[in-house]
This record gives structure tokens, sequence and C-alpha cells, in this order.
């Protein structure tokens, strides 16, 4: 267990390159890293084992949707099936490891699938770490019904990226963003939440007004977002589950948005403009709107710490966007960004240790990431217009909305690894903007 | 003094030009253009195209101007702008009838949520400007649209200088809503 969790763990945090080479072990493993770029691990994921006969399709299903979570990471290859030296036909706890070495397979899960005939499904499997010879973490077994075999699938998949990795799971995790229709200069945009891989969309509203900046709350059952269905952008709050919405209680018509809750899941922070001065206020439930910024310049896109101790902000007080980090409630706040160019939609990790944003600077958008107090800026992407990071529920992973130019041009999800590897486009059937991760589902 | 008079002189000869046809409203027309700046000069067309009852907000918006532009990352007013935005306050003015919702808008070169905020400072300057030639401010309101509503579509100055705009938005009486 122990050297194959290193050498993950290694690879998971690349930006130290070092060459990680398993000391005790001078075989066939080797996870080569150049300038970032890490060779993946090779595991075989033998078809999960149809343990009943109506349980073929959905052993199928599942083996390929937790090989996807896996080998969408980037840390991980699947190595062929026909590669195989025997196949798999049981699901035991027996393991020729030799079969395994000798296609150089250094993880291997097994798994089997059952479905009663009320329509439950059972999901075993057992991770082998091959040139250990030994399982790395025990059997595990999981039960829902087929409506939900897909966050199954995810689960089994979060149990061997974490047993491997170290790092917290998220592949059981949900996407809340906003469907986009039409050309440029006539875009409908409707609220959609669907799994963190593109499947099961949902819509939330109907395209009759314009919706910005979806935010799930910290128990994902609820989400805070902008309207413009009065005509004018005011902030609501839509259950998830029942799709009943209902406009924050905040007195008066003013202009209310960039919303997102405290870790309480009660507390809302949000920018609101009154004179075509924008600043950050919050909404304590029961209460009354409490204004935290007092400036003539913009404030906006407020984020909290996971502790809800702090709040990080964008505002332009000193000339152009920067970050600023000041207490929960309210109170001087402390400049943190101070490299070259434009600094807005700061958000903090779930982790606490990094805080995301979008940088413009000669012409481009760029995600990057920094840690709290503003040191050891990394920028992760570059494009034509790139904005608005959101946190995989782990804090591994960032995904954020990508436009390309020109009149044809469309927005799109994208995600990357926080190390800047694995960048790649999110599935979704149509242009999309504005992604907000869930936390890990229950 | 300046602009009450002037005012008064615009509801005058739009007067005179609303009860003459169309092809006499062009050289009243032309009269403003000497003395009252651009806009005028769009008359021909506007009658062209049948919105020259200078009372009507099509009136309003092909013929005084209903917007304003403003430079990358401003929100202060040029000086064509300040032009434009006094013809709508004597259009205002002389049109009591009418409320209006200013609308501020950015370019695309930005992120959400700052453009909203930009495209708000937009508006409640031209607002404020309104407001300072005599329009009473409970007649106006306004609204950002951020980056969300772009009229040109190409990613390039020639486009963004246009979408980088406040547009006054003529509606009838009452509360102005969007």
């Amino acid at each position: 267990m122990t050297w194959l969790r290193c050498l993950m763990l290694g690879a998971l945090l690349a930006l130290p390159v070092q060459p990680a080479v398993a000391q005790d072990n001078p075989g066939p493993l080797r996870i080569e890293i150049t300038e970032g770029v890490i060779e993946p691990l090779p595991i075989a994921i033998p078809t999960f084992i149809a343990e009943t006969p109506a349980a073929e399709e959905w052993a199928q299903r599942l083996t390929q949707v937790v090989a996807d979570d896996l080998t969408g990471t980037g840390l991980f290859r699947r190595i062929p099936q026909d590669a195989f030296i025997s196949p798999v036909t049981e699901f035991t706890p027996q393991v020729d490891y030799a079969n395994w070495k000798a296609i150089n397979a250094q993880g291997l899960i097994m798994g089997a699938v059952s479905v009663s005939d009320d329509g439950r499904l059972t999901v075993k499997f057992r991770l082998h770490d091959v040139f250990a010879e030994s399982e790395l973490g025990q059997g595990l077994q999981l039960g829902g019904s087929t409506n939900s075999w897909r966050r199954l699938a995810h689960k089994v998949a979060d149990q061997v990226y974490s047993r491997i990795t170290g790092e917290d799971p998220y592949f059981d995790s949900r996407v809340v963003f906003v469907s986009e229709r039409g050309p440029k200069n006539d875009r409908r945009k409707r609220l959609a939440v669907m799994d963190y891989d593109g499947a099961n969309v949902q819509f939330l509203t109907d395209s009759d007004a314009i919706v910005l900046n979806p935010r799930f709350s910290p128990t994902g059952d609820r989400v805070l977002y902008t309207s413009y269905e009065t005509g004018f952008p005011r902030i609501y709050e839509i259950n998830v589950g029942t799709v009943s919405r209902t406009p924050l209680p905040i007195p008066g018509e003013d202009m209310t948005f960039a919303p997102r809750y405290a870790p309480d899941g009660r507390t809302v922070v949000f920018s609101l403009t009154q004179n075509g001065n924008s600043d950050i206020y919050r909404l304590q439930p029961g209460g009354s709107p409490e204004r935290l910024t007092s400036a003539p310049s913009i404030e906006t896109a407020p984020s909290y710490s996971p502790d809800g101790n702090r709040i990080v902000f964008e505002s332009d007080r000193s000339g152009t966007q920067q970050l600023y980090v000041m207490p929960a409630s309210g109170g001087e706040p402390q400049r943190i960004s101070f490299g070259p160019g434009r600094y807005g939609t700061p958000v903090w990790s779930p982790r606490g240790d990094l805080i995301a944003f979008t940088k413009q600077n000669e012409g481009r958008f760029h995600i990057g990431v920094m840690r709290t107090d503003g040191s050891e800026e990394r920028l992760l992407t570059a494009s034509f217009l790139d904005e608005g990071p959101t946190w995989s529920p782990n804090g591994r992973v960032i995904m954020f909305t990508r436009e390309t130019a020109g009149a044809s041009g469309e927005s799109a999800l994208y995600s990357v690894d926080i190390s800047g590897r694995n960048l790649k486009r999110v599935s979704t059937d149509g242009a999309a903007s504005d992604p907000a991760w869930s936390p890990l589902l229950d | 003094m300046h602009f009450p008079r002037l005012a008064v002189t615009l509801t005058l000869v739009l007067g005179v030009a609303a009860c003459s046809n169309a092809t006499r409203f062009g050289p009243g027309a032309e009269g403003q253009g000497a003395g009252m700046g651009p806009g005028a000069g769009m008359a021909g067309n506007a009658a062209a195209t049948g919105t020259a009852d200078p009372s009507s907000p099509a009136y309003f918006q092909n013929t005084v101007g209903d917007r304003v532009l403003f430079a990358v990352d401003q929100s202060t007013l040029s000086d064509g702008a300040r032009t434009t935005l006094s013809e709508q306050a004597r259009w205002l003015t002389s049109n009591p009838e009418y409320t209006a919702v200013i609308e501020g808008h950015a370019d695309e070169q930005g992120t959400r949520e700052y453009n909203l905020a930009l495209g708000a400072r937009r508006a409640s300057a031209a607002e404020d400007y309104l407001i300072s030639q005599g329009v009473a401010s409970s007649r106006l309101r306004t609204v950002t649209y951020g980056k969300e509503r772009p009229l040109e579509v190409c990613s390039s100055e020639a486009c963004y200088s246009k979408n980088r705009r406040a547009v006054t938005v003529i509606a009838a009486g009452g509360t102005p809503t969007s």
C-alpha cells in the first residue's frame, strides 16, 4: 500500500517536481515526471462480474463510469482488457498477481454487481496493489436503486481514488451551471444541474430571464443565483429538489448580485448597488442587510474562508481590480494580489489553503491559484477568456468557464487540476457557463 | 437658463414639425443641427422610417440619440456623451408623460461580476447627468446588464466600443420598469 500511495501523492503534488521512483521497488513501476507532466499510473479494471443474469448490463455500465472517473483525473491509465493474460470470471479475494505484474498493472480493481428482483443494485469491489501483492483497504459493498447506478459507480471510484492518493474524494458530486442557447447578442440562459461529469442534466429555470452566477449551499440542497425576472438583477434562492424559488429577502429595489453562502449555509454575502456604487453586504437569517464595505469603488465577488471567519473579494479601489481579504463582519481589508494585471472572482478553497481567481493580463485571461496571503501565485490556464473558477469538494480540481472569441464565440465548461495538468472540456449538451461545484453528496 | 430656453425652442420647432408632413420636417431638423448637436442629422432617416413624431419614443431613440459610449473600463462621460444626454434631458423634460430606464453595458473583456458593477456605474453616470439637467429622479431608473447583452458580436475594439454603452430606454408613464 505505502509505495503506491506515496507515489500517487507525489504525482498529485506535482509542483515541486521530483522524479518519484520507488526506492524499494526498482521493478517496472515508474512514474515519470517531466516538467510537471506525469505518466499516468497503469491500472487494470476488468469488467465487473455480473452475479445475477439481470446485472450484466449494469456491470458493464458501472465499470465504464468507474474507469472514466479514474482516467478522467489524468492520474490513471486503463490497461485494455484484451491485454489481460487471463480473463476475470469470478469475484474472489485470490489474485494471481504475477499475471497482472506481467502487463505492468500497478493497481487492479475487481468488482461484482448484482440486481435484486425489486430493482436494487449491489456493487462490491476490491482494490489490489499488484506489486505489493496485497489489497489496498478493505473490500467494500455499496447498494442503491438502479436509478442511482451512476452514483454507485462514482462512490466506487471515489474509494479507489482516495485509497491510492490519500486525498478526499470528489466524483460523487454535482455541478450547477448556466446552460446557454442562441447567438451572442441574444443569449438565452437557464439554470441547470448535472453530475460532475456532465451526466443527468436537470433544468431548474426556463429561459425567460437572464440567470447568472449560481452557487451551491454547503449542504448541496439549495442554490443562490441572480435573475432578471423582474427586469432588474436580484438574488434568488432555489431548492434543487422541489425547484421552488424565493427572492432573497432584501428590502428595496436595489440591484443585487454575486451571492455566496457562508459556511453556516444560512448567512449570505453579496453585492448591492446604490447610485452606481457596488459594495459588499451580508444578510444573516432574520436580519437586515449589513454593509461590510463602504468605498466609492467596485466591491464584488465575495467568498468565505471555510472557517467562516474571513471574506475574500475583489475591489478596484487601487485603480484596477485586485483581491482583498477582510474579517467576515467587515473591517479593514488587506490586499493580497500584487502581480501584473487585474484579478477578480476569488474563491476560497474548501481546504482553506488556496484562493482561486481569474486574472486578466496583456489581453489574455487566466485561471490561477495563490496562497491565502497572496504568495506563490500560479497561473493554471490561458485563453481568450477564462473566468469564474469553482473548487471540487476536495480542493484538487478547478472548473471554470472558457469562452471563444468572435461572432460565433461560445462558452464551455473546463476543468484543470490545481497542478495545472489535465486541462479538459467538461461534457455538456450545448454551451454552458458559470459552473459551481456542490459539496460531496451524502 | 441656457438649457431650459433651448428646450422650449426645441419644443416649438418640433411642435411645428409634428404638424407638418415628413418632407417639411427635414429642413426643420437641419435647423436644429446648427445649434443643437448631433442626432438631428438623422431626422431625414427618422422621417423616412416613420418616426417623425417628435414626442414618440422612436424619435427619441433615432433622432435624439438614446445611447452614449464609454472608454475601456471607464464610466466618465465624454463631451459627446454630455451633449447627447443634454438632448435626452430636453426631450424628457418636454415629454413628461414618459419615464426611462437607463441600461448600463460593458464589453466582454472582463469578469461577469465586475462588468455588472461597471455597467451599473455607467448607467448611474448617465442618470446623474440627466438629473443635473432637470429630469426628475423619480422618472429614472437604472439597470446593469454587464456583458450579457452585447449589440455587436465581434471580438475587437470595433465592436467593443459600441458595446460599452448606456442606453436610455423610454417607457410610458408610471414607475420606470424595464
